[in-house]
């Protein structure tokens, strides 16, 4: 059987570049089960991120010919036969070794989330239905791949913009959060002021790299723009909270973690 | 060396999988400063990969159902090696856990009425499991990430625990770890520290584990003082992946048996009807017919025999291909394509179709997967007091895969989710109660610290040895050869003899490069643990004369019943750590009270 | 809860201190894709360059867009209706007129297909992507030396997507009016000509194409919490949502028919073909 020939970017904050391995083929194997074959011979120090193998757990995030991908779950056979592949860290993130990247940008992100404050449980437990659930469970599938994050240019080529702009899989979360059937909260002026909603100019390149195919920007972030308008741009809307006398809650007030 | 960073806590939890943040949820609730220190990225832990379901006997699906036949059923899949009292608090306590985790934002699958829904697993008499498609340690890893980050509990990420600290008075105080990223060493003060570093499925060669795997909170626990049961009980899951090569041992989910999926040999006929054993006859179909009654209502049938606890449905597999019937690479078909619709697998199973589809070109919902037994859990682990999840040494707390006894011999699917939240609690409640009794800041002994740093940073010293990754490889070729499902006196004592060559070894481990995430020196620091456990598993498996549960001698096919009412305990008692003598005991079990061995006698009339 | 003194830093939840900065790993360059992503942007240049291209030209020659009575066909052209203006010519007209508009009537009305299409979220994407180059396509560099996206002017008036929304379902009653009305053919009677399928085919792209939006699917239902609080709304959402899925196709296929059925009637109006009669 022939090779593969790999590039795999080598380096860390000091600089780095391409080395190239060849390794022969082997029947159904994957980007990542390459990359530990050279870790067990000649690169033992060759850096990268991986726990379960099998797409569950996001840690194998990497760029492929370009592309982020997950690399246990990238098959050599599915890339262009005969061509070298090109193995490089995720672009949106400052790198520590080799293939590993400081994902710390989308924990502090995370931090910023509200936590999710329902009414007291009832004897019994909480009582919702499936098709209320399902929303949801669409946006907790993710496995925080942070491969949207990676790809979404507003921080990949704006880094200034990671300071007010909690990306695609936050918005995915204030999503869930927002939909939830049994939620209390109001966070639409909070992802629009502080979470940068309005940064995303749904181009979709998160929907398209998410490996757990989430529709983020049809089922998250529209829907979130859209009840954003509700909160803000739309008078007929302001009007009937006017009539109404109902309120919505400011940023500060979405934002304040429940004990 | 340049001054430690070191930090100071009322607990520090070791390991955030499930167990872990349901400790470090529980402490930080009661103000405490708490902090969680794990291997890989917060979110990561082996128990993101869980995916039928958390076990709790909460009705919704069969009203019938509630503790006490959750408790029959855990001791019976156990067979009856559990403490009975872990058995009795798990299924007390795990609907109240479950239904906890929906106030932090959990999303189960829902019942018509609106409640949580169940599904059947093996061997447990109900549909029992709380689940969310077939990922649910996903929503739970998850749901309780949330929740921690939310209290602002402090998280150390890619920070590898190498040793804990003792006092003179041999209680634990701290904690030496290393940060993966940079390779600096950091240090913990604490008041309390619990242990959930889950399992040590990685020794094995095919095995549904991750790399995370390789027993540090076992042997780092023992290395302190305290003490390890049934190491021995190793469960090889029946169903794992057996081709590509590169991915055998990926788990394929029991749900796709407990949703209707029928073991088949390369006959095509479903060979589990011929391995029922005498204990579960009773409860079991005897023809495809019945079987087949049983999924859409249970009182219509008995359970069709792929739903026997795993270790049963592991060793048929296994002797199925023994005999030569095996499927094409040396598994057998597990098929569910022509038994439910294609659109039910796509929504039921979602990523065990993808699983299949992207790894292996397979599509489950056409054709059947090959599949067969991989290392999956260790029931084995560290001794702990039930209600309180305390080891032997003061200060020290273990919940999780970790600790041992609540599921005896085998563990019932869906019963560990359940175990990681209902002894995480309890582990948190009691280091809190601890760290709050005490007055003093735990001060970490220096030269203690310094020795543990130097014997981590000693494979950097040698110029030439071994390779790290020629020493795993060949751990694992042998620990699968040799105390791999089916055991025997011989290969047990020629592992424990070759263990022993490895252990030199490994004493002589050099790496290159520098210490910013070396994935090499990382594994080098791995390799005492996987070691050590691996020593305790054969050793366990080499006195355990009999077979029970996950514990399999060709040489002793039958369970032995004074075997049955001991514990093998395991010690380091003259000098602890990596290269000291480890003791094996047989202690008697904890005695069941009356009133729950009645729930047996019961059944049995 | 009692407070502690915490070692590390305390998340102010308004502002979390992200940290930037940091290099960067893989080499600097715009992309390592070698793949041909430049396709896409070039297609979608082409046809929306043609198609505004034709638009204009068709709002500006202001004749030919409706075949009446001396055509024995009542077929006009959906960049023309309503025809508002006093200079419409006779017939074409519903009504009620803008006396001092005297130049094209298409201009009068074309903003508001125009403005529906512009803030829609499928052509935002796609004009993002092929003009703006924000960015080319997915891991190739935007090339620009600030972002701010839609928050802030002119962008953020993509937000009155909604309002425009509420126009095309006007339209989309006025168009589909105009179709039944193409049914009757002056001084032959009612009868179904190639033109009337146009017409037809072009209302229902129209209507397929509103129905689809995702501001119609917010306020048909997506809006709410608890859907089954909401079963009527839920109904509706459910309806519209597979619509929704295929906004993008409906996006271009309407495009397509709504300048060639403009193209249509032009070719009928100027007697260039004959408008063919099925039965
Ligand atoms: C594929 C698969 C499917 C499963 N499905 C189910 C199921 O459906 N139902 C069920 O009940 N059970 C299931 N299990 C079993 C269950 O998932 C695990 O037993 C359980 O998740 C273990 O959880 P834990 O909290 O004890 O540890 P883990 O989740 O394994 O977490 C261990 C933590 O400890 C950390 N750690 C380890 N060593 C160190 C160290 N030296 N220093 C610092 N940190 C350290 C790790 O980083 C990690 O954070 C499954 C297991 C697998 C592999
Ligand atoms: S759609 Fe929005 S969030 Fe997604 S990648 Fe594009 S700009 Fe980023
Ligand atoms: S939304 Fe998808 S791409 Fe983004 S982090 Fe989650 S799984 Fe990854
Ligand atoms: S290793 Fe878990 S997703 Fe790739
Ligand atoms: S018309 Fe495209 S989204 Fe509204």
């Amino acid at each position: 059987m022939s090779d593969v020939v790999m590039h795999v970017w080598r380096g860390d904050a000091d600089g780095g570049q391409f080395e190239e391995y060849t390794v022969p083929k082997q029947d159904g194997e994957v980007v990542l089960d390459v990359i530990h074959r050279i870790q067990a011979t000649e690169a033992p120090d060759l850096a990268c991120r991986w726990n379960c193998k099998a797409g569950k757990c996001g840690s194998c995030s990497a760029e492929i010919n370009g592309k982020p991908r997950l690399m246990c779950m990238t098959r050599i056979d599915t890339l262009p036969e005969g061509e070298t592949i090109t193995v490089t860290p995720m672009r949106a993130f400052p790198i520590i070794r080799d293939l590993v990247t400081d994902v710390s940008f989308n924990y502090e992100q995370a931090r910023k989330v509200p936590a999710f404050n329902p009414p007291p449980r009832p004897e019994g437990g909480y009582r919702m239905s499936q098709v209320d659930v399902e929303r949801g469970q669409e946006f907790r599938k993710c496995i925080e791949c942070f491969m949207c994050q990676d790809v979404c240019h507003v921080i990949r080529d704006h880094e200034e913009n990671k300071a007010r702009y909690s990306g695609p899989r936050f918005f995915i979360r204030y999503a869930e959060l927002e939909m939830h059937p049994l939620d209390t909260n109001d966070r639409r002026d909070l992802v629009r002021e502080e979470m940068g909603l309005g940064m995303c100019n749904i181009t979709k390149c998160c929907t398209e790299v998410c490996p757990e195919h989430i529709k983020i920007t049809d089922n998250a972030i529209i829907p979130l723009k859209e009840r954003v308008v509700d909160a803000d741009y739309d008078p007929i809307a302001w009007l009937g909270r006017k009539i109404l006398r109902r309120t919505k809650r400011t940023a500060e007030q979405a934002a304040v973690q429940p004990d | 060396m340049s001054e430690i960073e070191h930090h100071d806590y009322d607990v520090i939890v070791i390991g955030a999988g499930g167990a872990g943040l349901r400790a470090a949820i529980e402490a930080k609730g009661r103000g405490l400063r708490v902090a969680l220190v794990c291997k890989s990225l917060l979110g990561k832990a082996h128990t993101v990969m869980a995916e039928g379901g958390v076990a709790a006997a909460m009705g919704n699906v069969y009203a019938e159902d509630n503790w006490k036949v959750h408790f029959r059923d855990t001791m019976r899949g156990g067979k009856m090696l559990n403490h009975w009292r872990m058995a009795q608090l798990h299924a007390q306590e795990s609907p109240d856990r479950v239904q906890e985790l929906e106030a932090w934002g959990a999303l189960f699958d829902r019942t018509k009425d609106g409640k949580i829904l169940q599904r059947d697993f093996g061997g447990h008499r109900y549909a029992r499991l709380a689940h969310v498609g077939d990922r649910t340690g996903l929503e739970l890893i998850r749901t309780l990430q949330q929740r921690a980050v939310s209290m602002d509990i402090d998280v150390f990420m890619e920070c590898k625990v190498v040793r804990l600290t003792t006092d003179d008075d041999g209680a634990v105080n701290g904690a030496v770890a290393y940060w993966r990223p940079t390779g600096e060493f950091v240090t913990f003060g604490a008041k309390s520290v619990v242990l959930a570093t889950g399992g040590v499925g990685k020794s094995w060669k095919f095995t549904s584990n991750s790399w995370e795997s390789t027993g540090d909170g076992h042997a780092i626990a023992m290395w302190a003082g305290a003490s390890l049961i049934d190491m021995e009980c190793v469960q090889f899951h029946p169903t794992g992946m057996v081709w590509p090569l590169s991915v055998r041992g990926i788990l394929v989910t029991e749900g796709v048996r407990g949703d209707g999926g029928v073991l088949r040999n390369s006959d095509g006929k479903r060979f589990m009807f011929e391995y029922v054993a005498d204990m579960f006859r009773a409860e079991t179909a005897e023809s495809e017919d019945e079987a087949d009654r049983w999924y859409d209502d249970h009182t219509a049938g008995r359970r069709p025999p792929e739903l026997l606890p795993r270790d049963e449905v592991a060793r048929s597999i296994n002797s199925e291909v023994k005999a030569g019937r095996g499927s094409p690479h040396g598994g057998v078909f597990l098929d569910i394509a022509s038994r439910r619709t294609a659109d039910d697998i796509r929504k039921r199973l979602p990523s065990m179709y993808h699983q299949f589809m992207e790894l292996a070109g397979v599509d489950i919902t056409r054709e059947a997967m090959e599949v067969g037994p991989t290392c999956h859990y260790i029931m084995g682990g560290v001794q702990v007091d039930p209600d309180t999840a305390a080891t032997a040494v003061p200060g020290l707390y273990a919940a999780g895969e970790v600790a041992g006894g609540m599921h005896g011999s085998n563990r019932l699917g869906g019963n560990s989710l359940s175990d990681l939240i209902v002894f995480g609690r309890r582990a948190g409640i009691a280091a809190a109660d601890r760290a709050e009794s005490m007055a003093r800041e735990p001060k970490l002994n220096q030269a203690q610290v310094t020795e543990y740093i130097d014997e981590a940073l000693a494979p950097f010293t040698r110029d030439s040895g071994e390779n790290p990754y020629d020493l795993q490889h060949e751990l694992q070729e042998l620990m699968q050869a040799n105390v791999g499902i089916i055991r025997n006196e011989a290969e047990v004592v020629e592992a424990l003899e070759k263990l022993d060559e490895l252990k030199q070894r490994a004493a002589n481990v050099a790496v290159g490069g520098g210490r910013a995430y070396n994935p090499g020196w990382n594994l080098a620091t791995d390799l005492p643990s996987m070691l050590t456990v691996s020593t305790c598993t054969a050793q366990g498996a080499r006195d355990r004369r009999e077979s029970r549960g996950g514990q399999t001698r060709e040489d002793f096919p039958k369970a032995d019943p004074e075997l049955g009412k001991v514990n093998f305990v395991q010690r380091q008692p003259s000098g602890r750590g990596f290269s000291s003598e480890i003791t094996i005991t047989p202690e008697p079990l904890p005695v069941m009270p009356d009133e729950l061995m009645a729930i047996f006698e019961e059944e049995s009339k | 809860m009692t407070t502690v003194e915490n070692p590390a830093t305390r998340v102010d939840n308004s502002h979390t201190p992200v940290v930037l900065g940091g290099t960067r790993g893989g080499p600097d360059t715009p992309t390592l894709r070698k793949d041909r992503w430049w396709l896409a942007p070039v297609i979608t240049v082409t046809i929306l360059t043609s198609f505004v291209g034709y638009a204009t030209w068709a709002a500006f020659v202001n004749k030919n867009y409706y075949a009446g009575s001396w055509m024995h066909r009542d077929l006009i052209s959906p960049f023309y209706s309503p025809c508002l203006a006093a200079s419409c010519v006779p017939g074409a007209s519903h009504g009620p007129v803008i006396s001092f508009w005297t130049i094209s009537p298409a201009l009068l009305i074309l903003i508001f297909p125009l403005g529906f299409r512009m803030t829609c979220y499928y052509y935002r994407r796609a004009y993002y992507r092929s003009f703006w180059w924000a960015p080319p396509a997915c891991s190739v560099s935007d090339s620009h030396k600030s972002y701010s996206g839609e928050s802030k002017f002119p962008l953020i008036f993509q937000n009155v997507h909604r309002y425009f929304f509420y126009f095309g379902l006007v339209f989309n009653v006025i168009l589909t009016y105009d179709a039944i009305l193409a049914f009757n053919q002056p001084g032959i009677g009612v009868g179904v000509t190639v033109g009337t399928l146009v017409l037809c085919l072009n209302a229902t792209l129209l209507w397929l194409y509103s129905l689809s939006c995702h501001a119609c699917r917010h306020l048909c239902g997506g809006q709410v919490k608890s859907f089954s609080a909401h079963p009527i709304r839920h109904k509706f959402w459910k309806l519209v949502t597979p619509l929704n899925a295929k906004h993008m196709q409906f996006a271009w296929v309407s495009l397509f028919v709504v300048a060639l059925t403009d193209l249509y009637v032009r070719l009928v109006a100027s007697g260039t073909i004959t408008d063919f009669r099925l039965f």
